[in-house]
């Protein structure tokens, strides 16, 4: 599971050093631009804004195909004790954001079903479309931003994750299990598609993180796999297929990583998204790392 | 002409035209000489008035209204009312509309059910909150384009129509009101289907009685929304202000929605249809307008009526059965197996992309004979 990986631990004295460097060239390539004006980014790109989520101990479903000595059923419930602070946008990547990226040639036109009016988040993007993203906007601010895995999105969703427990394993029975997730996910797909809304019309969650709940589901990192474990919860084998990731909102999905529209893609008798957005984390800087955020 | 005078049919209505009468003409001058091994009864017509009367209450597709499968006693007049309702319907997830012409607000119309020899009764009402004028044409009756010729009426009229059930099958109704709104109506919704039962019941190749615990009337429905610049679908303030861009799309031939009952999703998820392992299910499946192909992905057709006819023997072990534009098949399945299964157009393109997609929820025992996971999924090797 990628999923199960936190930041590598990082030595100190081992960064100082091309740290020190790094900041002193890019000082005087700002300096000898222009470009490093006081009260301006260094790029023309606005940092989003983001919402810090301290420390605590949580728990996500893991996500993927799970077989318990030879039965498909739920996969276990991962405990995180100590994770690292997180930082994540408060707002899912903006139409207007995306744009930027699209003129900038970086990206490739989102295709929204339905756009919907106002300062509403992009839709009509697949997972390679929120890659290409968050390495031009890494490369436009300078800091690395990249998509959260299951257990950080979770981790950022607080009260808003909706466990995708079913509850009922395949025992003998290859049709309960399946029945039981087509209740549940039909009752969570009862709604119609809705259209994007304008960003913050979802409210936000403890944490201050906004529109968790909303018609846009959210891309993460996190790859689909199937994981086989013997009867004491111990892995037996693991296959990751990356081709599939995972979309995070009012239910989770797994979703081919080229699909810009689930609900056209019809790919299973299962609930489907309303609309495939993303927001992004940002990786801690090296001084963050070392001091605290 | 003087036919279509003598029967009343309106000619003041803008839409209908004076295509009706052209249609009526030709239909007239090329009727069939038509050999039948087993003529159904003629003659002058019995008594009415010593029959008994059945008044039936029509409930909405997928379900059909309470019926003996075999008769119990002899002929009856069945009464029906249809009351056409013109409406605005969504047709998929996205919000997309169109002004649907319907018989009792659904689309398709109720299935009705009766037996062979008994008399069909409708009473066909087209309020004066409608805007067209509509008739209704039976493919199970004989005479007067099945009924549309004695049917037209105007918003603010009724009218009243027998006929008698003479061949058994399931067989579709649909509004025919003359030239260019005949097809404009079918598409938009207005049409539904009849089962006529033998008065004995259903029976195989072999004369043995076939019975069923639930039947389900699946109404496959074409639709032509036009598209604006951008290609996102268009809406109209009425059905009249669509039809010329309809039209348009419509002589393309491709549809742009093809749904069960009336929306794509209407048979899936919390309205999925329900049977449970060891239960037979008739499934009555009716095309007013174009060819189809229902499949029921993880079982069968037991015994299957393509032509919805059931004087003919029913093919048995059917994978795929071929509905042609403008008739209504049965089939009937008994469920073996739990779990989920997609009732589709086996045009996988118009299941998937378009909407004709089912789901039968059943509950029951898994036999492991029939199918089992010998190895669940691991890595090669």
């Amino acid at each position: 599971m990628t999923v199960l990986a936190g930041p590598r631990p990082v030595s100190a004295v081992s960064l100082l050093l091309p740290a020190a460097l790094l900041l002193l060239l890019l000082g005087f390539m700002a300096a000898e631009s222009g470009a490093l004006r006081p009260g301006e980014p260094v790029a023309s790109v606005p940092a989003p804004p983001t919402v810090t989520i301290a420390p605590r101990a949580y728990s996500y479903r893991a996500a993927g195909e799970f077989l318990r000595d030879g039965v498909a059923g739920d996969g276990p419930l991962i405990g995180v004790v100590a994770p690292p602070p997180l930082e994540i946008m408060t707002y899912q990547v903006t139409a207007a954001d995306y744009w930027r990226c699209v003129v900038a040639g970086a990206c490739e036109a989102a295709e929204p079903r339905r756009k919907g009016e106002g300062d509403v988040p992009v839709t009509g993007v697949s997972f390679e479309d929120a890659e290409d993203y968050a390495h031009w906007l890494s490369a436009a601010t300078g800091t690395t931003w990249r998509l959260p895995t299951i257990g950080e999105w979770t981790f950022a969703a607080g009260s808003k994750a909706i466990d995708p427990v079913i509850g009922v394993g395949s025992g003998g029975d290859p049709a309960a299990r399946w029945l039981a997730e087509y209740e549940r996910e039909s009752a969570l797909g009862a709604r119609a598609f809705a259209p994007p809304e304008p960003v913050g019309r979802f409210g936000v969650n403890e944490f201050g993180v906004a529109d968790l709940a909303g018609p846009v589901w959210e891309w993460t990192a996190s790859c689909n796999g199937r994981t086989a474990l013997d009867a004491g919860g111990r892995q037996l084998s693991h296959i990751e297929s990356c081709g599939v990731r995972f979309v995070e909102g009012r239910h989770r999905a797994a979703m081919s990583t080229f699909v810009r529209d689930a609900r056209g893609g019809g790919c299973s008798v299962g609930a489907l998204p309303d609309n495939l957005g993303f927001r992004l984390v940002r990786e801690p800087s090296w001084f963050q790392r070392l001091f605290g955020a | 002409m003087d036919t279509l005078e003598g029967i009343g049919v309106s000619r003041r209505s803008l839409l209908a035209g004076a295509a009706f009468a052209g249609v009526l003409g030709s239909v007239i001058a090329t009727a069939p000489s038509h050999a039948q091994e087993t003529a159904p009864a003629t003659g002058p017509a019995p008594d009415l008035s010593t029959l008994p009367r059945q008044k039936v209450e029509l409930v909405a597709p997928p379900f059909v209204h309470a019926h003996d499968q075999i008769a119990k006693g002899g002929p009856k007049v069945v009464e029906f009312t249809l009351i056409i309702e013109e409406k605005q319907l969504v047709i998929d997830d996205y919000g997309t509309t169109v002004h649907a012409m319907t018989y009792n607000g659904s689309v398709p119309g109720p299935l009705m059910v009766v037996h062979q020899d008994d008399y069909v009764e409708l009473t066909l009402v087209n309020p004066d909150t409608n805007m067209l004028q509509h008739n209704i044409d039976f493919h199970a009756s004989t005479g007067a384009l099945g009924g549309g010729g004695l049917t037209l009426i105007n918003p603010g009229e009724q009218v009243k129509l027998r006929f008698r059930a003479t061949r058994t099958g399931t067989f579709v109704y649909h509004c025919a009101p003359g030239g260019p709104m005949i097809p404009w109506h079918v598409v938009s919704g207005m049409n539904g289907a009849i089962m006529v039962l033998p008065r004995d019941g259903l029976k195989d190749g072999n004369g043995k009685p076939l019975s069923y615990d639930h039947v389900y009337y699946v109404g496959e429905q074409d639709f032509y929304v036009p598209r604006d610049e951008d290609g996102n679908f268009k809406s109209y303030d009425s059905a009249g202000d669509g039809y010329d861009d309809m039209v348009k799309v419509m002589r393309g031939l491709i549809p742009t929605h093809v749904v069960f009952n009336g929306a794509v999703g209407a048979l899936t998820g919390e309205n999925a249809l329900t049977a449970k392992v060891g239960e037979t299910v008739l499934i009555v499946h009716s095309q007013a307008n174009r060819d189809t192909r229902p499949h029921l992905i993880g079982g069968h057709g037991d015994h299957v009526w393509q032509s919805g006819k059931f004087a003919n023997a029913p093919d048995v072990d059917l994978e795929t059965w071929f509905v042609a534009g403008g008739s209504a098949a049965a089939a009937l399945y008994t469920f073996l197996q739990p779990g989920i299964y997609a009732y589709v157009n086996h045009n996988l393109i118009e299941a998937v992309e378009l909407g004709a997609t089912a789901h039968f929820k059943v509950e029951g025992e898994w036999v492991d004979d029939l199918m089992t996971q010998v190895q669940a999924p691991s890595p090669i090797g």
